[in-house]
């Protein structure tokens, strides 16, 4: 079977012929580099979907290599909005650094002892591996680029909803530009997240804990409704007393 | 002049870079990948600490099973350390917000006690153990853990240097002054002076290409420098070969699936081991099954689809994507395979290097004497966190004291002439093929059950590929981004550690935990000790020293 890489020095889609078969993608870009092509590049790691560093896009899906299987005709290409470095390998720092623009770690620990059903609030939020595949296929990004994103927002989500988290607030704060605002709610992170978490529920939810804090929608109080303007958020102000 | 570096930047990496940051120190974290892309992610069954949640448990307990699994080989002082640090360990964690597993208890709820949110984690029994002592957060104990530790490394600011390859430790005289690295990205070789060095680069069971349940490029880059540079390495011939990796893919399922109550069946549908057994034993039944023809299976049927989702959602995913087996309803073909190398740098009660001055090591590439010949299931994570902490400390006391002079260029021209000759070498050899085959020689030859002839034989082979390497080079040229190199320097690394390994496993005649010969089927009490190696001064060949 064939399946055509993108290759970033030329610029092409490069055909490679694979045997015939049922293999993850992982594997068949390790057969090409060992017998084919050695200069074929790409990330990857653990073979096991956990460590996050093989995410590629398979026909305009992101997919984690190492759990694709393999199809004749298969376009493969590095993820979008990230430096390409080479073939398949993209530069993750600037993605990365959503996490710390987010302020996404626990900010003060309060003792509290969680129950079973406190650990399962965040289970699936935990179960992150920033293989950035939400990240890809984010449309904000490109009309965006300092959006925060969905995986950092679904951390932000995960610490706010820790029992343990003392200082929430702080998080919250630190997500309002370019934030929980900016996305458009499209749900592709959704589609494509290999560990089937939801970071645009987990937004929606930030939204909601935004409010309650005192934020509200920018672009929401920006626009004119043709009604006389209220102030405070029109109706949505927790301090505003009805 | 940072004070100390921390090469790698798995669990161990991030815990010594928090510890060494909380004391003071100037910290830099250099990793050849990201630090979420570590092997630490993989980890899933659980991390010790006898907490006593789940019912009765103690300190001295957790020691007892640890000291009986090492088979006389550990040192119980260590050992005492790590489980006595095992309950403080997970106190930190859960201060940083590691969501672990929970059980319900209602009289909790407004107990005014410290220490409350640490009594609701869950716990539960792996092999060796007597007690359910595992702390877990669901079958993604590693990933959890190792996320959480980055989220606090952002926290507090650490610096990270992603994408930089080990090349050489900088030791004139004996004392670390930091070290040499490929940027992978620009191809250029950079030299990173500092007072204390900490290698936290994991372990070198990558070597058995092909049957391992490890990652790509753990090939023991730590424990290969550190021989370069003229420190020891020991107990190398110690492998543990897990007892349940899936059969094609060599994906490891966790040993909590026989925790939870999984069986072990031939094809007969026998039982054939007591599941709860440590791994070495286990992992030789299935071995010995394998070889008298049998295919062997994981039943974890019984357990119910409900219980399976909700306890090892991701073995259950695996299964079905790299088998094509559900669980719920159908036998887990398995196969052991090679898991984790118990040996490595050879390090003191300070974790500092042993023939090396101010460089410490701590995690999997480092023999702390805590796992003898035979490793508990989650004792390595809590290894990682505990000692990676400890090794942060201790390599900030000796940064206050040391020379903050630079060391001079040597081992960078050294290195940079080094890579430039790499690049100009034809390859008429692809080294791939032989990534393969060293895999595949030692399982066949240096696995699970081991002979005196067939290990000559290895070691012979070693020794051929070793002539042969010379012919063999990287056939991408490209200065940037060299994946092919990378690779190349990887498989050099472990075809240094083979002939460590094999050579030790030759010595050892007798039989001791994850060591099993034939022929030397028992204990033999003059072999409880290390077997500690080092290359003579003139780096010619290796000396070993019983």
């Amino acid at each position: 079977m064939n399946i055509k890489i993108l290759r970033s020095e030329t610029n092409t889609h490069q055909s490679y012929t694979l045997p015939a078969g049922e293999i993850p993608l992982l594997s068949a870009l390790v057969y090409i580099k060992e017998t084919q092509d050695a200069t074929l590049t790409f990330s990857a790691g653990c073979r096991a979907s956990v460590c996050g560093t093989c995410a590629v896009r398979v026909n305009g899906r992101e997919e984690l290599a190492c759990s694709y299987k393999v199809k004749p005709g298969d376009i493969i290409e590095p993820l979008q909005y990230h430096p390409v470095l080479r073939d398949l390998k993209v530069d993750k720092s600037k993605a990365q650094e959503t996490l710390r623009r987010g302020t996404t770690w626990l900010q003060q620990f309060q003792e509290s002892p969680l129950s079973h059903e406190d650990e399962k609030r965040t289970e699936k939020q935990t179960d992150c591996i920033l293989c950035d595949s939400c990240y890809s296929a984010c449309p904000v990004f490109a009309v965006n680029p300092d959006f925060l994103g969905p995986f950092a927002l679904t951390r932000a989500y995960r610490y706010t909803e820790d029992k343990r988290e003392g200082n929430a607030k702080t998080i919250i704060d630190n997500i309002q530009n370019n934030g929980v605002w900016d996305c458009t709610l499209c749900g592709e992170c959704t589609a494509v997240c290999p560990k089937n978490i939801d970071p645009k529920m987990d937004i929606t939810m930030l939204r909601s804990t935004s409010l309650q804090y005192g934020h509200s929608d920018p672009s929401f109080a920006a626009q004119s409704f043709g009604t006389p303007d209220f102030g405070g958020g029109f109706g949505f102000d927790p301090n505003a007393g009805f | 002049m940072i004070d100390v570096l921390i090469i790698g930047s798995g669990g161990a990496g991030l815990s010594a870079a928090l510890a060494a940051k909380e004391a003071g120190a100037s910290v830099l974290v250099v990793g050849k990948m990201y630090p979420t892309n570590s092997q630490t992610s993989m980890a899933q069954g659980g991390m010790n600490a006898s907490l006593g949640n789940m019912g009765e448990d103690h300190i001295s307990l957790h020691v007892q099973d640890t000291v009986k699994s090492a088979k006389g080989l550990c040192d119980e002082d260590m050992v005492r350390h790590m489980c006595a640090d095992a309950p403080k360990t997970i106190a930190w964690l859960e201060k940083l917000g590691v969501p672990f597993s929970r059980i319900n208890k209602e009289a909790l709820q407004n107990d005014r006690d410290p220490n409350a949110s640490l009594k609701t984690i869950a716990q539960r029994q792996l092999g060796g153990a007597s007690a359910k002592r595992a702390c877990y957060a669901q079958d993604y104990t590693g990933l959890k853990i190792l996320h959480t530790l980055y989220d606090t490394c952002l926290k507090e600011g650490i610096n990270f240097l992603d994408e930089h390859f080990l090349l050489n430790l900088i030791v004139p005289e004996d004392t670390v002054k930091g070290a040499t690295f490929l940027d992978i990205r620009t191809g250029e070789v950079k030299q990173i002076d500092a007072k204390s060095v900490i290698l936290a680069t994991g372990g070198y069971a990558g070597i058995y290409h092909g049957f391992t349940t490890n990652m790509y490029g753990a090939s023991g880059d730590g424990a290969a420098a550190v021989l370069r540079a003229g420190g020891a390495v020991s107990d190398m011939e110690f492998i543990q070969f897990h007892p349940t990796a899936l059969k094609h893919s060599c994906i490891l399922v966790s040993e909590s699936a026989r925790g939870e109550g999984g069986y072990l069946l031939n094809e007969a549908g026998d039982r054939f081991i007591d599941e709860l057994k440590p791994r070495d034993e286990v992992a030789r039944a299935i071995f010995s099954q394998i070889q008298a023809g049998q295919h062997v299976y994981l039943d974890v049927r019984h357990l119910g689809e409900e219980k399976l989702t909700e306890l090892l959602p991701q073995e259950v995913e695996l299964c079905k994507l790299h088998e094509h087996v559900d669980p719920a309803h159908e036998l887990i073909p398995i196969k052991p395979v090679a898991h984790y190398s118990m040996g490595g740098i050879d390090v003191d009660y300070a974790l500092e290097v042993n023939g090396i001055k101010g460089c410490f090591a701590a995690g999997e590439c480092s023999n702390a004497k805590v796992h003898g010949a035979n490793r508990l299931g989650g004792n390595s994570l809590l290894e990682i966190t505990a000692f990676g902490r400890f090794a942060g400390e201790n390599a900030y006391k000796h940064s206050i004291y040391a020379s903050s002079k630079p060391a001079d260029e040597t081992q960078l021209q050294k290195d940079r002439r080094e890579i430039a000759s790499i690049f100009s070498k034809k390859s008429s050899i692809s080294f791939y093929s032989y990534r393969e085959k060293l895999g595949s020689l030692f399982y066949k030859k240096v696995g699970i059950i081991r002979e005196n002839s067939r290990l000559q034989e290895a070691l012979e082979e070693v020794i051929s590929m070793q002539i042969a390497q010379k012919e063999m080079g990287i056939t991408d040229k490209n200065k940037t981004n060299n994946q092919n190199l990378i690779e190349f320097l990887e498989f050099q690394n472990t075809l240094l550690l083979a002939p460590a390994i094999i050579s030790a496993a030759i010595a050892r005649d007798e039989s001791r935990g994850a060591h099993y010969k034939v022929g030397f089927e028992e204990e033999d009490e003059d072999f409880k000790k290390h077997i500690v190696l080092q290359w003579k001064r003139d780096n010619q060949e290796g000396e070993s020293t019983l």
